[in-house]
């Protein structure tokens, strides 16, 4: 029951806090990674390059959906943005259902702006069902498409390693978080600016994709003070039993 | 259509939430929705399969860099399904291709891969110094001497490493936690977007 309950709060302040969002927006503190995703997506554009945006390896029938839904919420608000693009975005993912979101996902962004014309249903790949193969099949789209900024957001294991040595051959611009720790450690080591822990569900807020993302946001941060709390609660009771 | 995709797919997700809270009232129709989206991801394999095919052919078509490597991956490909089919996949050659090809190729990537994050760390304060570059990479130096193997048994003795390793986990398990607890958060907050219907993958806005 407590955990219906927390679901139920959780629930409640996020309706609340996006209709608050809404008719106040808040400003976000600065985070380098997602300073430099905005600029990479500006140069993108402008430059007549592609983004390679991968969501890793994420199945949606595991916990590891979550990680895989904050991409492609992302990838959304990005599609919209660089639909002007001579190049349009690449995305590659690990699992079969993942890439068929994005393609979907995809042709959304363009519906939004009204270029569903530009949409390729090839931008949306399918790069290999194993870790290895699908880390093979992106290492080519980062060295063969003409790509100015790699962006890899979602589950990925220790063949991370492997992507961003091939987005630090090409000298492109590596943002990358996952919900992996081993992946997080390896982009901490690759990237020039890491993103660590719950950063990569503030991607959504960072790119301008609404209300919703911003409330989310306060809520976690609502939820982890009370996390907080119900912890120090809990030891000093029972340090208190214990004496 | 769009609607009904979104109310679709909110009251599948609702229905399986609240099954796992309420078992006893709703557990067969969460049983019955789980199945269902298990057949669903089947066909998306097959559907992501098209989709890499169809993405080597147009770089086959088009001329595009790495169009022989598409070339070899359509053929391996058709081979491998049809004998698959065939054959099914317990099959002697079925299993040959699995321990000659698959195998080794990917113990190379593995072989690959320990190089490359050897070379990462040694970069890692070329790309930034920072004191928690140092830190971090301080304390997986000092941790793999801790559990490096010498002939001579443990370097800092057996109770002198197992203290240092402990040592170091006190910390690392408490960041652990940290972490963990943030990317749950973020993934129960993602999911009730998804929920709600404020997120749609599945192409409803």
């Amino acid at each position: 029951m407590v955990a219906f309950g927390f679901l139920a709060l959780a629930a409640i302040l996020l309706v609340a806090l996006t209709l608050w969002r809404r008719r106040s927006p808040g400003s976000l503190r600065l985070i380098d990674a997602y300073e430099r995703l905005n600029r990479a997506v500006g140069l993108a554009v402008e430059s007549g390059t592609r983004l390679h945006i991968s969501l890793g390896r994420g199945n949606l029938f595991s916990t590891r959906a979550g990680s895989a839904l904050a991409g492609l919420a992302m990838l959304r608000r990005l599609s919209e943005r660089t639909s002007v693009s001579d190049r349009p975005p690449v995305v590659t993912s690990g699992d079969a259902s993942l890439a068929i979101l994005s393609q979907d996902t995809l042709r959304s962004g363009y519906r939004a702006v009204g270029a569903e014309d530009q949409y390729r249903f090839t931008t949306g790949r399918l790069a290999g069902l194993t870790p290895f193969s699908y880390a093979a099949g992106t290492v080519s789209t980062i060295h063969d498409e003409s790509v100015s900024a790699n962006i890899f957001m979602g589950d990925f294991g220790a063949e991370s390693a492997l992507l961003a040595e091939a987005s630090d051959r090409e000298n492109t611009s590596l943002i990358a978080a996952s919900d992996n720790l081993s992946a997080q450690s390896i982009f901490y080591a690759s990237s020039q600016e890491p993103l660590v822990g719950e950063e990569l569900f503030a991607a959504g807020a960072y790119v301008g994709a609404g209300a919703s993302h911003e409330a989310s946001l306060n809520v976690q941060d609502i939820l982890r003070w009370l996390i907080i709390l119900a912890i120090i609660l809990g030891s000093v009771l029972k340090l208190g039993s214990s004496l | 259509m769009r609607i009904f995709t979104a109310a679709f797919a909110i009251a599948a997700g609702l229905i399986v939430l609240l099954g796992y809270f309420f078992p006893t009232q709703l557990e067969s129709l969460r049983f019955l929705l789980i199945d269902w989206a298990i057949i669903i991801a089947g066909m998306a394999v097959l559907v992501g399969i098209f989709n890499l095919v169809a993405v080597q052919m147009e770089k086959i078509r088009t001329g595009q860099k790495g169009g022989n490597y598409g070339v070899i991956l359509i053929i391996s490909l058709a081979i491998t399904f049809v004998t698959g089919l065939v054959l099914g996949p317990q099959h002697p050659y079925m299993r040959l291709a699995m321990d000659a090809i698959i195998v080794p190729v990917e113990a190379s990537l593995m072989a690959i891969l320990a190089v490359t994050l050897i070379y990462a760390s040694i970069r890692l304060l070329r790309r930034r110094v920072d004191v928690m570059s140092v830190l971090f990479l301080a304390i997986a130096v000092v941790f793999l001497i801790a559990i490096l193997p010498t002939p001579f048994g443990p370097l800092f003795g057996e109770r002198g490493n197992q203290a240092l390793v402990n040592f170091l986990e006190m910390f690392s398990h408490g960041g652990t936690r940290g972490l963990l607890i943030g990317i749950a958060l973020g993934t129960l907050l993602t999911g009730l977007r998804v929920l709600f219907g404020i997120d749609r993958p599945y192409g409803g806005n």
